[in-house]
């Protein structure tokens, strides 16, 4: 029972790491792929985390892996955060220092 | 179990070799930074997936430890980009 929720757990998040990946090489913009990039952020390691849990029981080594599990789960779409706001103000200076007053075909 | 964790390794090997595509050939540094940040995750659920594997749990401090050196510089690059001035780095 417990190798049939591990199994089902572990291909769930190897799943969503290669929803990701495709993503990230099919999307046309920076922040389209971002958004894919963090959902293989978020989804993806935790499901794959939380079945190593399962997988190992409670003790010192699954308080460090949910430890890993809440530090991903916090950092990484705030990381993902800075990079789209990154590119936004990076766009937004360049558009001012060429004189663009409005955008067309976007 | 073992099988399942051997599949789950190439998988993943799979994926960020998939990645690594994208890092090398991004138009912009956010493009990179952004896939470079993929392979961090993917290579924090290897490491671990490794130690279970070979039954030695001190990698998981080792995963610790990647995790927040991997946060740490995508913030900085971030911040290099943020302040470039608009030149495509």
């Amino acid at each position: 029972m417990k190798d049939i929720i591990v199994t089902i757990f572990l291909l769930g998040g190897l799943f969503f790491f290669m929803v990701g990946t495709l993503g990230i090489i099919r999307f046309p913009d920076v922040f389209t792929r971002a958004h894919s990039a963090s959902k293989c952020d978020t989804l993806g390691a935790i499901l794959c985390l939380s079945s190593l849990v399962m997988l190992e029981g409670l003790n010192l080594v699954s308080l460090k892996i949910i430890l890993i599990l809440v530090f991903v789960w916090i950092a990484s779409p705030t990381a993902t955060h800075l990079i789209a706001k990154a590119e936004y103000t990076r766009l937004a200076s360049l558009a001012k220092i060429n004189g663009v007053k409005k955008h067309e075909d976007i | 179990m073992s099988k399942l964790l051997i599949f789950s390794i190439l998988f993943l090997s799979v994926t960020i070799f998939i990645c690594m595509f994208r890092a090398v050939k991004g138009p912009s540094a956010a493009d990179r930074l952004i896939a470079i940040n993929v392979i961090g995750t993917k290579t924090i659920v290897l490491i671990l997936i490794v130690s279970f594997l070979i039954h030695e749990t001190y990698f998981v401090d080792v995963a610790i430890v990647y995790a927040l050196i991997s946060f740490l510089s995508s913030i900085i690059i971030a911040k290099f980009i943020e302040n470039s001035g608009g030149k495509n780095i």
